[in-house]
C-alpha cells in the first residue's frame, strides 16, 4: 500500500470518529435506541408472520399484510415502505415471454399494488372489438344476434393506443375511431358445407361500403355510408406495412349448409373491458404467491422416501448422506401447489414440514389476447394508474 | 369532491366518482404507510354506483394534502415500476437473443 493512501485511510478514520462523537451528543432517544439490547429489528417470530402467509392443514394464517406504518412502533420499529425504501427493494424478473405470453417475478411490492395492476389489465386497458354489426343477408342457421356476438369476441390486431374513443367524436365514426370489416361467404347449392372462419373477415381501410339507409342510392356523386373516412386507414404509416385483421384466422364463426349465405359489415371501436369482457386484452393476468417450504426437522430414510412420494409435483428431492443414509431436501419448492398433500396424515407430518408463501413475492402471468404484446400491456396498465393518481391530484388541487 | 369540516381540515372524506378498489385500495396503503396519518379506510356505498369514499384523518396536517401526497408517492412508485420492468424486459431479450446466437 502506498503512502498516500495510507494517508486518505487516516482521515477517514479521523472523519468517522468525528460522526461519532456528534451522534452520542445527540438526543438520549438515539443512544438508547443505538443499545444492542434494544431491537431494531423485529423478533424473528413476529417478522415470520408479517412476511409469510402459513398455510396450515386446517386453515391459512397470517394472511393479512400489515401495512400501518408505525405496526410495530411499541417495538421501536418502523414498518414504513416509503418511496426510496421501495426503490431500494422493488425487483422484476422476467421467467418467460413469447408473442402473448409472459411470466416474471415482482419482488418487494405490495398486494393492493400487484393487484391493482392485475384489476387494470382485466377491465381498464383498452382494446378494439367489434360493436356494431350490420347485417344484410344471414340465411343461416345460426342468429343474427348470437353471430353478432361471436364476431364481438374476435380479438382483433390493432394497435388501440392509435384510436379514439368513440365518445371523443359525437356520431362522427371516421378513420381515427372505427375500423370496418366486412364478411361475405356463401355455399352453393349442390356443394358440401362449410365451415365460416374468422379469416373472412375482410379489413375495409377506406371505411363503409353499405350506403346509409336514410339516403336514396342516386342522390350523390359518392353514396353515403355508415363511416365518413378522410383517408384510407391503410395510406397511414402505422398499418400500411402492418394491416389490421383478427389475431387468429382459425376461429370458427358459423357453418353455413347448401344455398345458405352470409353477408355483413362489422365495425370495431376502442373500448376497455369494464364496459363488456370482449374489450378485455388479457385472456387471463394472474399471480400466486411464491411458495416457501421448509423442513422443519431433518426427515431421512423411510420417512424421506415417503415424503418424496407424497407430493404429486416433486417438490421434494433425496440426497445421500454419511454410510447410506438419505435425507429429504426441497429441490423445487416454486413447483408447489400447495395441495398440502405433504402435511396430511397425521400431526406429526404437520410438525416436519412448514408450507408458507411469501406475501412481497408475486409470480405474475400476463396472457395477451393478441392486440398487445404481454409486455407492452403491463407498462400501459402502470401508465393507467399513473394517469387516476394524476387525475385525483389535479382534482384535489 | 371533499366532505370535512372547515374548522377541522384535518379529518375529511373524499367522495372519488368513476373509481373503485384498484385505485382506492392502492391509495389506502400509500396512505398508511405515511406517519402522519392517523386513519384510513376506504368503502363503496353501492356497488352500482361508480364512486368510492376515502376517508383521511390526519395528527394535523390538511388531510386533503396528505391524500395529495399519498398519490404523488403511489404515482412515483409506479414510475419506478415500469421503469425496473422495461428493464428486466430489454435484459430478458437482450440474454435471449445472445442465446439464440449461441445455438446457430
Ligand atoms: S403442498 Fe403439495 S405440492 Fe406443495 S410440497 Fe406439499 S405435497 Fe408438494
Amino acid at each position: 500500500m502506498s503512502s498516500s493512501e495510507d494517508e486518505s485511510m487516516s482521515e477517514v478514520d479521523e472523519q468517522e470518529e468525528q460522526e461519532k462523537k456528534t451522534k452520542s451528543e445527540g438526543s438520549v432517544l438515539d443512544y438508547i435506541m443505538s443499545l444492542e439490547s434494544v431491537p431494531s429489528k423485529l423478533p424473528p417470530h413476529l417478522d415470520l408472520m408479517r412476511t409469510r402467509v402459513f398455510c396450515n392443514n386446517d386453515a391459512p394464517d397470517h394472511t393479512e399484510t400489515i401495512q400501518y406504518s408505525g405496526a410495530y412502533a411499541a417495538l421501536g420499529v418502523d414498518n414504513s415502505i416509503r418511496l426510496d425504501k421501495f426503490c431500494r427493494n422493488f425487483k422484476v424478473q422476467v421467467n418467460r415471454l413469447t408473442e402473448d405470453d409472459i411470466e416474471f417475478d415482482m419482488m418487494g411490492i405490495d398486494p393492493a399494488l400487484a393487484n391493482a395492476f392485475r384489476r387494470i389489465l382485466i377491465a381498464e386497458v383498452p382494446t378494439m372489438a367489434i360493436e356494431r354489426v350490420y347485417i344484410a343477408n344471414n340465411t343461416s342457421v345460426i342468429q343474427d344476434e348470437v353471430l353478432s356476438h361471436r364476431l364481438g369476441l374476435i380479438p382483433i390486431k390493432a394497435d388501440p393506443r392509435l384510436f379514439e374513443y368513440p365518445e371523443n367524436a359525437g356520431n362522427d365514426k371516421n378513420e381515427k375511431n372505427t375500423i370496418v370489416f366486412k364478411l361475405h361467404v356463401q355455399c352453393e347449392k349442390g356443394h358440401p358445407r362449410i365451415t365460416v372462419k374468422s379469416n373472412e373477415l375482410k379489413w375495409l381501410p377506406d371505411g363503409s361500403e353499405l350506403p346509409a339507409e336514410d339516403v336514396k342510392p342516386n342522390s350523390g356523386s359518392k353514396p353515403r355510408t355508415f363511416t365518413s373516412f378522410s383517408c384510407s386507414q391503410d395510406s397511414l404509416p402505422e398499418f400500411s406495412t402492418n394491416p389490421i385483421a383478427p389475431k387468429n384466422l382459425d376461429i370458427i364463426l358459423a357453418k353455413l349448409g347448401p344455398g345458405q349465405e352470409i353477408e355483413l359489415e362489422t365495425h370495431a371501436v376502442k373500448g376497455i373491458g369494464k364496459t363488456h369482457a370482449k374489450w378485455s386484452p388479457v385472456a387471463t393476468a394472474w399471480y400466486r404467491m411464491l411458495p416457501e417450504v421448509v423442513l422443519l426437522k431433518e426427515v431421512k430414510d423411510e420417512l424421506a422416501e415417503e415424503l418424496k412420494n407424497k407430493c404429486p409435483v416433486g417438490v421434494f428431492d433425496i440426497e445421500d448422506i454419511e454410510k447410506g443414509r438419505r435425507r429429504a431436501t426441497v429441490a423445487n419448492p416454486r413447483a408447489c401447489t400447495l395441495c398440502r398433500e405433504c402435511i396430511r396424515g397425521g400431526k406429526e407430518w404437520e410438525d416436519r414440514v412448514s408450507l408458507r408463501r411469501v406475501k412481497d413475492h408475486f409470480i405474475f402471468n400476463v396472457e395477451s389476447t393478441g392486440s398487445l404484446p404481454p409486455e407492452v400491456l403491463f407498462t400501459e396498465a402502470v401508465k393507467i394508474l399513473e394517469e387516476k393518481c394524476e387525475r385525483v391530484i389535479t382534482e384535489l388541487s | 369532491m371533499e366532505l370535512g369540516s372547515y374548522s377541522d381540515q384535518s379529518k375529511s372524506t373524499f367522495s372519488l366518482a368513476d373509481e373503485d378498489h384498484t385505485l382506492a385500495n392502492a391509495v389506502r396503503f400509500t396512505l398508511n404507510q405515511d406517519p402522519r396519518v392517523t386513519f384510513c379506510g376506504y368503502s363503496i356505498p353501492h356497488p352500482s354506483d361508480n364512486r368510492v369514499n376515502i376517508r383521511v384523518q390526519t395528527t394535523g396536517d390538511p388531510a386533503r394534502e396528505v391524500l395529495k401526497d399519498a398519490c404523488q408517492d403511489l404515482m412515483l412508485m409506479c414510475q419506478h415500476v415500469r421503469s425496473t420492468f422495461d428493464k428486466s424486459v430489454n435484459d430478458f431479450k437482450m440474454s435471449k437473443t445472445v442465446k439464440d446466437m449461441d445455438i446457430k
